[in-house]
């Protein structure tokens, strides 16, 4: 699906675990990427820190692999004094919500022109799986064993408050759905948010009773349900599913944007 | 001659720009050396504001004012704070109508912001009229120099009324 | 002119085109200046949420080729502490002003101090080297800002402007050259590594966009950039790279005025208490009083203390408790004295006369 030329070939093998969802995002990534025409010496990736992280690290263009949240300030850094360049981030749950999440409602809110790309997969897959602010209510994890008692944040309901000009979610099972939605927002002016659910059966599935790969995958399609079919439900006072969650295009608008190249 | 000039009144009546002026006139059209300094905090907001400007034939090595030997007071509180302790060989331009006190040093009372009200018809020039007495009487730079210096600091459109309370300052320290 | 306007100035006569900042007294004025000037410049301006997306900001931009700088006080100076140490790794030109105020915490906004020397020398995780230059007038805020940016893009190192709020602020007449020099960073050879060092331990840069497909990490790495956090050789030739591209260019890198060589007591001094000092020198000419007036403090140059043979005392009137003193006393035999003032104030040339007397 994708032209082999976009990967480090001296990079392997990588870091990611059998049956993570990550290289699945990466290549949806890299595929939208591609039907742009994008140019290798024309697009910057960066990241911040955690698994999704290392993503750039394995693609062959210029990349800034940073610290933990500040990868969307870096980002600002580099689109705004170079809008010439295509500036696309990778980041996860704990590297956007948690430690960098002033800087993800700030940079939609500045809507810098850049494809801002989450790897949901609910937990900080990195250390070692401790519970992280989109680890769902009662999940268990290695600092949640009696299960997660906060509420989880919606990442794509918060980029769309907060002024982002494209936000959709999808998964890892949805890969053609997803890669579209890539370059959809690769396309959007202003900062396009993708939340990409993804699994991760060694750290989340393990305690969650989700233990094989393909239990993690059924259950993604299984809770996840379309923003318009979730819509018709509220409208027709219908209750939602219980632990779904919407998948589909948030919003696609045209607020002004920063760092757009005339 | 090194000079040390305090200037103090409170907030919105224009002492730190006062200060800036005078040290512009010394530093860009006197040919002389100068440095400005000035206390930052909440007292700069409607408390006793305080400006301060060395100047010097020769370059300024030590910034600070340690003993002013210039002090302008346009209010009772800058007194009490900044203008109390003024030493004996020190000279003090005064505001008559804001400053009840008088010091123990030599005094001139020049009533700047009556001038500036009544006759100039703009109580915001009081500062400009303070420093046009302070330069006619102490001379500690050259009225051509002042009269640049306020040309450079104040919004346009304002240069003649600064100009005309600047002359008035002028009589009014040659005549303390 | 202000203070922190001559640095607003010295930055853009020294190209800088990219400022990212959070305002904080005492260093506001050079962000206002900044964003002023910039837009009419051609250069990028943005205000961002903290200190540490400023900081991120400027490494994302310099990454680009774009000259770039903050500035910041206290408080900020701490947020920015991990991105500085990422800026040091990953060998970002990028350029620092903090305008120093009292400490530690909220501290004294709006009052000076020198209490960060050592915060900016070892203030993030790990080892690594930087440079910090010492202004002591509103001339030097000017000068000393766009030799900073020459040395960040020389060295390819975050550099420090340690000023301070008695400098940041006070107003003094600045002379602007037509032009300041403005090298640029080697470019990164044909062939060459991206983070390899060569003699002088200085990659070549290849900012991005230029097509040389540049990996960026904090993580340990090796010449091409990839990361390599196991291997204890790697993380030791990198981090001595680090370290020694700077400590071994101390010579070229240092700049300072030495008075009166033959003197017995030796002032060591940087920033605004070298005019104190120089006060004290010119009402009492004294060829037994020395001064070793410091614009480089970091990377430290020792062989300056040198020029004093005869030196019996060395006095060093600080605005800390004494940080910068340490560093003098493990160069040499002689008994160091710290001088030090806290609370907001420039030494008087009274305290340091009196000091004199009680230690010559």
């Amino acid at each position: 699906m994708i032209a082999p030329d976009w990967f480090r070939d001296d990079r392997l093998p990588h870091i990611y675990c059998t049956g993570c969802g990550n290289g699945t995002v990466i290549n949806c990534t890299l595929a939208a990427v591609e039907e742009m025409g994008w140019k290798r010496d024309e697009t910057v990736f960066v990241s911040g820190i955690g698994c999704s992280s290392r993503a750039p690290g394995y693609i062959l263009t210029d990349s800034l692999h940073t610290t933990h949240g500040r990868a969307l300030a870096f980002a600002t850094g580099v689109k705004m004094a170079r809008p010439d360049l295509h500036v696309v981030v990778f980041t996860g749950d704990g590297d956007l919500a948690a430690i960098g999440g002033n800087h993800f409602i700030h940079a939609c809110r500045r809507n810098v022109d850049m494809t801002v790309i989450c790897m949901n997969n609910h937990i900080y897959g990195m250390t070692g799986g401790q519970g992280s602010p989109t680890t769902p209510a009662g999940a268990i994890s290695t600092t949640t064993p009696y299960g997660m008692s906060e509420p989880a944040f919606d990442l794509a309901e918060l980029a769309v408050a907060a002024g982002a000009n494209y936000v959709a979610r999808w998964t890892s099972y949805h890969v053609k759905e997803l890669t579209k939605a890539v370059a959809a927002g690769l396309q959007t002016p202003g900062l396009a948010f993708i939340e990409a659910r993804t699994q991760c059966p060694t750290n989340y599935g393990r305690h969650n009773k989700l233990r094989r790969v393909s239990d993690m995958i059924e259950h993604l399609r299984s809770h996840a349900i379309l923003v318009q079919k979730h819509d018709r439900l509220v409208a027709e006072g219908k209750p939602i599913p219980e632990g779904a969650f919407t998948v589909g295009e948030l919003v696609r608008r045209n607020r002004p944007a920063m760092g757009v190249q005339r | 001659m090194r000079h040390e000039i305090r200037f103090s009144g409170y907030g919105g009546q224009g002492v730190l720009l006062s200060a800036v002026i005078l040290g512009r006139a010394a530093a860009l059209y006197d040919d002389k050396y100068a440095v400005q300094t000035q206390v930052y905090g909440p007292e700069a907001r409607g408390g006793a504001s305080m400006g301060q400007v060395v100047i010097d034939d020769e370059p300024i090595l030590y910034p600070e004012v340690t003993e002013p030997d210039i002090f302008v007071i346009m209010s009772q509180q800058g007194f009490e704070k900044y203008g109390i302790r003024a030493g004996k060989d020190a000279v003090m331009l005064l505001d008559a109508d804001l400053v009840r006190s008088r010091p123990d040093c030599r005094y001139y009372e020049i009533p700047a912001t009556s001038e500036a009200k009544g006759t100039l018809g703009r109580e915001i020039v009081a500062n400009i009229v303070m420093i046009g007495a302070l330069v006619t009487a102490t001379g500690v730079v050259s009225r051509e120099a002042i009269e640049r210096a306020v040309l450079d600091s104040v919004p346009k459109g304002t240069e003649e009324l600064n100009v005309k309370a600047l002359k008035r300052g002028f009589e009014l320290g040659e005549r303390a | 002119m202000q203070g922190n306007a001559a640095c607003a100035e010295g930055a853009l006569a020294a190209g800088c085109r990219f400022f990212g900042g959070y305002p904080i007294t005492p260093s506001t004025e050079i962000a206002e200046a900044m964003a002023r000037r910039l837009p009419k410049a051609g250069g990028v301006f943005i205000s961002m949420e903290d200190e540490l997306a400023s900081i991120a900001a400027v490494i994302g931009a310099a990454w680009t080729g774009t000259r770039a700088m903050t500035a910041t006080s206290g408080p900020g100076f701490s947020l920015m502490m991990e991105n500085i140490g990422y800026a040091a790794m990953t060998e970002t030109p990028c350029v620092i002003v903090n305008i120093q105020r009292g400490g530690p915490s909220t501290g004294q906004p709006t009052r000076a101090a020198q209490g960060d020397m050592l915060q900016c020398r070892f203030g993030s995780h790990g080892d690594y080297s930087t440079i910090a230059l010492t202004p002591n007038s509103v001339q030097e805020m000017f000068d000393l800002t766009a030799k900073a940016f020459d040395l960040a893009d020389r060295y390819r190192v975050p550099t420090f402007v340690m000023s301070d709020e008695i400098v940041g602020h006070m107003r003094e007449r600045v002379t602007i050259p037509d032009a300041v020099e403005a090298g640029r960073p080697r470019p990164l050879a044909e062939g060459a590594l991206p983070f390899e060092g060569g003699d002088d331990g200085i990659p070549g840069f290849a900012p991005f966009g230029s097509g040389r497909a540049v990996h960026v990490s904090g993580l340990t790495h090796d010449e091409r950039g990839y990361p390599d956090t196991t291997d204890p050789e790697a993380h030791d030739r990198l981090v001595r790279r680090l370290v020694a591209k700077v400590e071994s260019a101390r010579r070229d890198i240092a700049d300072y005025e030495a008075v009166n060589p033959d003197a017995e007591t030796v002032f060591v001094t940087y920033g605004p208490p070298s005019r104190t000092v120089e006060q004290v020198m010119r009402d009492r000419p004294d060829e037994s009083i020395g001064h070793l007036r410091l614009r480089v403090v970091w990377p430290f140059p020792e062989f300056a203390l040198k020029v004093f043979p005869n030196a019996r005392t060395f006095l060093m009137p600080e605005l800390n408790m004494g940080q910068m003193v340490r560093e003098v006393q493990r160069h040499v035999d002689q008994p160091v004295i710290s001088i030090p003032k806290i609370g907001g104030e420039l030494h008087t040339p009274t305290e340091l006369v009196r000091a004199l007397e009680a230690y010559r």
